[in-house]
This record gives C-alpha cells, structure tokens and sequence, in this order.
C-alpha cells in the first residue's frame, strides 16, 4: 500500500521540498537541496515562497 | 473551549500546540496576524473564541492584537501587561525589583556620555543590551573603556532611537551555562541548562541546552518572576553569580521549547495548551456569569446615535479573521 506523498517546488532552485503531513498557511520549511528557509502561503496547491528574512523585533 | 491562536510564521511550536489542542478536544484556529483587519470598536468574529493564545514572532505585531483584542475584553494569553513588561528588558528589572526578586545589577542612561559613567559605575567587564531585543542581538560585553566608547558612539551613528537608551548589565560571571524554567500557571514545570564556551548562552546562538531538575530554589525564583510580571506562562532565564547565588536575567512571554520536551521529558506545549484551555474555561464561565455579552460589546453595541448606533452595532464578520 503505497502512501500520498506532499511535495512542492522549491523557489529558491526547483527542487522538489517533501511534507510529512499537510502543512498550513505560514508553515516554515527547508529545501534539503539548497537549504533555502521557505514559507507556505498557500495550500491548495501548495507554494512556498522564500520565507523572511528576520526582523528586529523577532524573537522570544 | 474555542481557542484562537494568533502567528505570523508557524513554526514547530505552533504545530506541536496545535496538536496538543487538538488532542485535548480544544476547538483551535490558527490565525495569521498578516491578514486580519482589526476594528477596535467590535469583537466581530473574535466573539466566536473563548480566549486568544498569541505565538506571533513579531514583537510589534504581538502587541498591536494583544491590545486591541484586550481593550475588547477578549481574555489573552499571555495579558497585554505581561508582554509589555518581559519584552522591554528595563521594564522586567523594573518589576524584578519592586517584587523583590533577585537580578543583577543595573544602569540606565539615555545619553552616551551619562551611558559611559553608567557603565563604568558597573565596572568591567559589564553588558550592554537593547531594552529591546531578543535571541541575544545586539548583547555586547563590554571589557574596557576603549570598548565602550566605540560601542556608545556606534549605537549613536548606527542605531535607532530606541538604542540611545543605555541599560547597562552587572557581567556575571557564570560557568559556561545559563538556566531556563519554563512555568506555567504558576507552576515551574521544567528546566534546561544551556551550555555554551561563548559567553552567550542563548541556543539562538548556537548554546547546547540540557534537561536538568528544578530546584525548589528554581522553582521558587522563577515563579516569583513570573509573578512579578504577571504572565500566565512564560519562560524565565537565570544566571548563576558566584557571590549572590541565582539571579533573574529576563523573562520571556513567548517561548520556544521546541527541543526542551525531549531534553527535560516534559510534555511543555500538552500542559501549556491544558492552561490555556482552564484559562478560556473561567473566562467562558465568567462571560456567561455577566449574561454571555461582554461589556466592551455591550457599550458597542449601545445605540449612542441614531446613524452611528448601526455601524459600531455590525454583527460579527467584520473581524476579517485569515
């Protein structure tokens, strides 16, 4: 039995970025390929954009 | 209970805490804080949620909701005067001080030449800090006067207005390790030590953190900081000093704990989603005590004048939730 695999493309350099599960809007991800940090903006179909760089005021 | 939990980017600890919600029956709906219109007159859609746990990554964006979704009457979590006071560094020393709970020292200047009498009234080495500010940027060790004058006239040229603020630090001198307890509702739940040979000890910057026991002086300490600021959970950071024993260091509302559940054995985001919910419970409770409709609604909703009375009294939708 074969399970559905959850792919998207990489924006940074194409290749092909694997989610365990379904991810949801503002989800952040890595592209093993070009270790790019990316952000889900949609999920149907799933894109990822670079995600942003971070702000002062990030943190804890 | 229905949760609301606010983000700007979804990290591993919001999807843990979204599964902890989950699998305590919680109604949970994530929320990103980049699309939604507020309108501080009505709770519109807000009204559907028993309490809003906020998890933004962004300080500014925390409290421009927390805010206006308070001034509402919508219980959140952790209250406005929480964060106001963990994310301003001279504000946590403030409140450290006047509960009684051991820091370290501090002076404070908002010029660069009162700032170096500041720092030299320490000693050296001493450390300067943004009061606002996270993860350890910006967090300078200052060795001598020649340090110190490059770094004052640096944040002078460079910074922002808010850097002219000098807040000056006691330089503890601690074992290669600082102290996170992690405590929610009052109770110190568990404990990290963060080892590091940078005298930094953030895991930010690359610090190696540890599972270690909480001390009933731990414990003691960390709840009466947490106290002190009034947070409903948050993470307090503790320093070691060889002369004063432990001391307070900052005190953070919004904590990542996403590798102190396997390092301490303790299921952090399970127990801080299970307070979150006792939270929303009594508010819900007390909500429907008063008659299910919230004051700041009530007033709204108040016809104060014929043509105004219909646009504060919309019904819930213009919230413009995600």
């Amino acid at each position: 039995m074969s399970t559905a695999t959850i792919t998207a493309t990489c924006p940074e350099c194409d290749a092909t970025v694997t989610f365990d599960r379904a991810p949801l809007n503002g989800e952040i991800a890595r592209c093993t390929d070009c270790s790019a940090e990316l952000e889900v903006v949609s999920t149907d179909p799933i894109t990822l954009e670079l995600a942003p760089e971070v702000e002062e005021d990030w943190g804890e | 209970m229905r949760i609301a939990m606010t983000y700007t980017r979804l990290r591993v600890e919001e999807r843990m805490l979204i599964d902890a919600f989950e699998d305590l029956g919680a109604d949970v709906t994530p929320v990103d804080l980049r699309h939604v219109v507020f309108n501080p007159t009505t709770l519109g859609d807000w009204a559907r949620y028993d309490a809003v746990f906020d998890r933004s990554l962004s300080l500014t964006n925390t409290l421009t909701s927390v805010r206006i979704l308070e001034s509402l009457g919508v219980r959140c979590i952790n209250p406005l005067r929480a964060i106001e006071t963990c994310a301003d560094k001279l504000a946590t020393t403030l409140a450290l001080i006047r509960a009684g709970v051991a820091t370290p020292e501090v002076r404070v200047a908002v010029e660069s030449e009162p700032g170096l009498e500041a720092i030299e009234q320490l000693g050296y080495p001493c450390v300067l800090k943004p009061t606002v500010g996270s993860w350890g940027r910006l967090v300078s060790r200052v060795n001598d006067r020649d340090a110190a004058e490059s770094i004052l006239e640096h944040r002078e040229v460079l910074g922002s207005v808010s850097h002219s603020v000098v807040y000056a630090q006691e330089h503890i001198n601690k074992p290669d390790r600082d102290i996170r307890v992690f405590v929610v509702g009052g109770n110190a739940i568990a404990a990290i030590e963060r080892r590091s040979e940078h005298w930094l000890t953030n895991t930010a910057r690359g610090a190696v953190a540890a599972g270690m026991e909480v001390t009933p002086e731990l414990a003691d300490l960390s709840q009466r900081a947490v106290a002190a600021v009034g947070a409903d959970i948050a993470a307090v950071d503790l320093l070691e000093c060889p002369r004063r024993g432990l001391l307070v260091n900052e005190i953070n509302h919004s904590m990542e704990f996403r590798n102190s559940t396997t390092t301490t054995g303790v299921e952090i985001h399970r127990i801080v989603a299970q307070h979150t919910l006792n939270i929303a419970q009594a508010h819900a409770s007390q909500a429907a005590s008063d008659g299910d409709i919230h004051p700041v609604q009530r007033a709204c909703d108040a016809p104060v004048s014929g043509e105004r009375a219909g646009a504060a009294g919309a019904p819930s939708g213009e919230g413009a939730l995600a």
